[in-house]
């Protein structure tokens, strides 16, 4: 593969991003591409917008994704899939965890939830993937699962081997939580295949 | 933090942040002391050397201090470093403009790591300008791999040159995770030690007038050097446009013009001049690209050679490689998906912060909030808008004293300076002092939250807590004050919201000096994730009158829920009731600050009786 492939994960401060985007960049770079992760720390995670880019290949120059060229999205949060339309083009496949976390303008009663999310992507022509990982992770006993989840459901993407994420999350995740992680990892992975099947099935039919 | 982690010796693949890579490259080069005060995007680079055997490490109270540690072990003839963000380096200009006269035994690098688009900053200074200005080598790596080599080159230079030596990252190299191949530790040549070496380390005019000769030599010797630095690279392809860059601006230039030619300086000053002549000879269009300042361009254009710079590349925020191509080229790519209005997410304070309570109460009293740097400074924004003015490190205390001195006794009850714990000791104690002893009656309160929060929880002195986990003396922030000559100091709880409005309102009335320090312990720190006793807040929804009060606080797990006159008759409410509040549990840290601003008692623990 000569070509950048280019993944971006976005949500929420205090989601797991930047954990879910380190581990997603080791399985990479042990799977024997070059990597470039980029995120930003400080102010933006006081529960702010957050975005990481992810870029594989050969060789890997710019640490940045331009507008349009994101291969995969992973909205950790329903709308901040909307924010970042920009970096989509009509081929991005979008997961997107429907999960809501209230931005303060719209607790505080000042602004009011986009409530078609989904079918404003889907109207677009963009290939979506729900996945309701906060209750998926909630019936596992561990909301904090939420990104191992994600991680999941963007490995049935790659060509990656199963094991070479599930040897990073093992080397990376403490002992006490590693098998609630792992677990997580395989239910959002089973998520999104079974959804991808579903998706060739539709596209066979008609 | 405080355990060593097992290091690879040799030669194997990891993938590390810029900062992480500066860490691993400081071990390998074999620092013996490294000084940094925490600041986004710096910060990492000691929380990792810490984990490295062998290397002492540890948080000062600011950059100035960091840079005097630092020069002192040079002077003990090891290997030390500094780190800072691009600010810090204001701070620590002072002992950097002299160090560059005295010279180094030990080698000595600074890193600067810059913010350009302020992700986490109040300013996006350029600092290669420091490396103008103090007559100081720069070298700028442009991602993890070259920060790691960069770094164990900068030491070489250092020793060979007698020189302090900068090194130079932005966001998208201190940031940035990128594959680094581990090395082995080298040793230094230089032998620790004291030696006295006055007319070296002495800056009595007479000494620094020598010294300041020796510095313009050395400079030469550096100018030539850089002509044969292999990190100093020309990469030919096609004629028709060159490119002169460097640092994380190459990347984008290789990403948005694979063929062209390219002089990359991993030395941004000195400069090659006959290198960029040569280049510059050997191509149809020359361009520049770099961030912010045009400070490579000055210089070719001081040459007087023709190029392309700021005129068409930005000179404000970050530049990728759909800019870099779209300013050269002038194809604007057009996205397939425009952006969509949507609601803002705006970063907050966190639910349960002791902080917010404290901005609650003085907006309401309508004063000038003189503010500083911090988590705290999230308070500017609605609905609190509790901060009137923010700086720099400190810069609370000196602004509020001097409007003050500008209004005089008709500023009485009216100002307010609002300043951080960790920012009190890295530079707020002078701007105390000043009150004292030029007479003022300026009100300070101090937010002490026993961490440096923003930067993600660093122990600072007043914490007694060191940056390898070890605990020690505590500065008493209390008894400082006192001694310096406040004679109205408080300490209160800030989640009592009633008891602190009273404390604030009775001291800034008053016409002498007084600190009010706030203290509770950011609800982020493991002891408080961990506490047992965490109340849930509830809403009684049929208490409600939604009249908003509660929502006036910013805390994220208040939430308003709207109504339909239709939904609202047929929960009982009013007609005319607009909405209710409700509290989110997943939310909620049981701060307790929202309860008593109910007037009509809606808001009560979870599971107590409402009384």
């Amino acid at each position: 593969m000569d070509k950048t492939a280019n993944i971006l994960l976005c949500g929420v401060g205090g989601q797991g991003i930047l954990l879910a985007s380190e581990i997603i960049s080791s399985a990479l770079m042990n799977a024997g591409y070059d990597v470039k992760q980029s995120e930003v720390h400080g102010m933006a995670q006081r529960g702010g917008s957050v975005i990481s880019h992810i870029r594989f290949g050969k060789k890997v120059y710019s640490p940045l994704i331009e507008p349009g060229s994101a291969d995969i999205v992973v909205s950790f949060e329903m709308l901040e899939a909307l924010r970042y339309l920009p970096y989509m083009n009509k081929k991005t496949r979008v997961i997107v965890n429907t999960q809501k976390i209230l931005p303060a303008p719209v607790a505080t009663g000042i602004d009011t939830y986009p409530q078609d999310i989904l079918d404003r992507l889907r109207q677009r022509g963009l290939a979506v993937f729900p996945v309701d990982a906060f209750e998926t992770a909630k019936s596992m006993g561990e909301t904090r699962a939420v990104n191992m989840i994600l991680v999941g459901a963007l490995s049935a993407f790659l060509s990656l081997d199963e094991k070479v994420f599930l040897q990073v999350i093992t080397g990376r995740i403490p002992e006490k939580i590693r098998k609630v992680n792992t677990e997580a990892f395989i239910k959002g992975r089973e998520t999104v295949s079974a959804l991808q099947k579903k998706k060739t099935k539709q596209l066979r039919s008609n | 933090m405080g355990k060593m982690k097992a290091r690879a010796a040799v030669e194997k693949k990891v993938l590390l942040s810029g900062n992480e890579a500066i860490a691993r490259g400081a071990y390998e080069a074999g620092v013996k002391v490294a000084s940094a005060y925490p600041g986004t995007p710096s910060t990492e680079i000691l929380e990792n050397l810490c984990t490295y055997e062998g290397v002492y490490t540890e948080w000062a109270p600011n950059e100035k201090v960091a840079l005097e540690v630092a020069l002192g072990a040079s002077f003990a003839g090891v290997r030390s470093l500094a780190a800072m963000k691009h600010v810090g380096l204001n701070v620590a200009a002072d002992p950097l403009f002299t160090a560059a006269y005295t010279g180094v035994r030990g080698g000595l690098v600074i890193v600067t790591a810059d913010d350009p688009e302020m992700h986490s900053s109040q300013n996006e200074q350029d600092n290669r300008n420091y490396a103008f200005a103090a007559k100081v080598p720069m070298l700028e790596p442009a991602d993890a791999a070259e920060a790691k080599e960069f770094l164990k080159i900068a030491y070489r230079i250092s020793e060979e040159f007698d020189t302090p030596v900068l090194l130079r990252t932005t966001t998208r190299v201190a940031h940035v995770k990128g594959i680094v191949t581990t090395g082995s530790v080298e040793t230094s040549s230089v032998k620790p030690g004291i030696e006295k070496m006055p007319e070296k380390f002495v800056m009595l005019p007479s000494n620094a007038r020598k010294r300041r000769v020796e510095l313009e030599k050395r400079m030469a010797r550096l100018r030539e050097f850089a002509e044969t630095f292999p990190e100093n690279r020309m990469g030919w392809g096609d004629r028709g446009k060159g490119f002169i860059t460097s640092s994380v601006s190459y990347l984008y230039v290789k990403e948005a013009f694979p063929e062209a030619s390219l002089l990359k300086l991993g030395m941004v000053y000195p400069f090659p001049e006959k290198m960029i002549r040569d280049f510059a000879s050997k191509v149809e269009e020359l361009y520049i690209v770099e961030e912010l300042d045009p400070f490579i361009e000055l210089h070719v254009k001081a040459m007087g050679i023709r190029c392309k710079g700021k005129d068409v590349i930005p000179s404000m925020g970050e530049l990728n490689s759909h800019i870099v191509r779209k300013a050269i080229t002038g194809e604007a790519t057009k996205p397939q998906f425009e952006l969509v209005p949507i609601p803002l997410r705006p970063p907050n304070l966190c639910p349960g912060c002791p902080h917010r309570g404290i901005f609650y109460g003085l907006s309401k009293l309508g004063v000038f909030i003189a503010g500083d740097i911090g988590c705290y400074t999230l308070a500017a924004l609605k609905p609190l808008s509790a901060m009137d003015s923010c700086i720099c490190m400190g810069a609370s205390i000196g602004t509020a004293f001097g409007m003050e001195k500008a209004l005089g006794k008709d500023s009485l009850g009216k100002i307010v300076a609002v300043i951080g714990d960790s920012t009190f000791i890295h530079s707020g104690i002078t701007g105390l002092i000043d009150i004292v002893y030029n007479k003022g009656f300026s009100t300070v309160i101090i937010l002490d939250n026993r961490t440096t929060g923003m930067t993600g929880h660093q122990p600072n002195p007043s914490t007694g807590v060191t940056i390898t986990g070890d605990t020690g003396t505590g500065i008493d922030i209390e008894a400082l004050c006192r001694a310096i000559g406040i004679r109205h100091v408080y300490t209160v709880n800030p989640n009592d919201i009633e008891a602190t409005q009273k404390i604030v309102k009775q001291e800034i009335e008053r016409s002498e000096p007084s600190v009010i320090i706030t203290k509770a312990p950011c609800v982020l720190l493991p002891e408080m994730k961990k506490r047992k006793d965490k109340k849930l807040y509830i809403v009684i929804p049929e208490k409600c009158t939604g009249c908003r009060t509660c929502l006036k606080l910013g805390c994220p797990a208040i939430e308003w829920a709207p109504l339909t006159p239709e939904e609202a008759k047929k929960l009982g409410y009013k007609e005319t009731q607009k909405g209710y509040s409700r509290i989110n549990a997943a939310l909620c840290d049981g701060c307790g600050q929202c309860a008593p601003l109910c007037k009509f008692k809606a808001i009560i623990v979870a599971g107590e009786d409402n009384g």
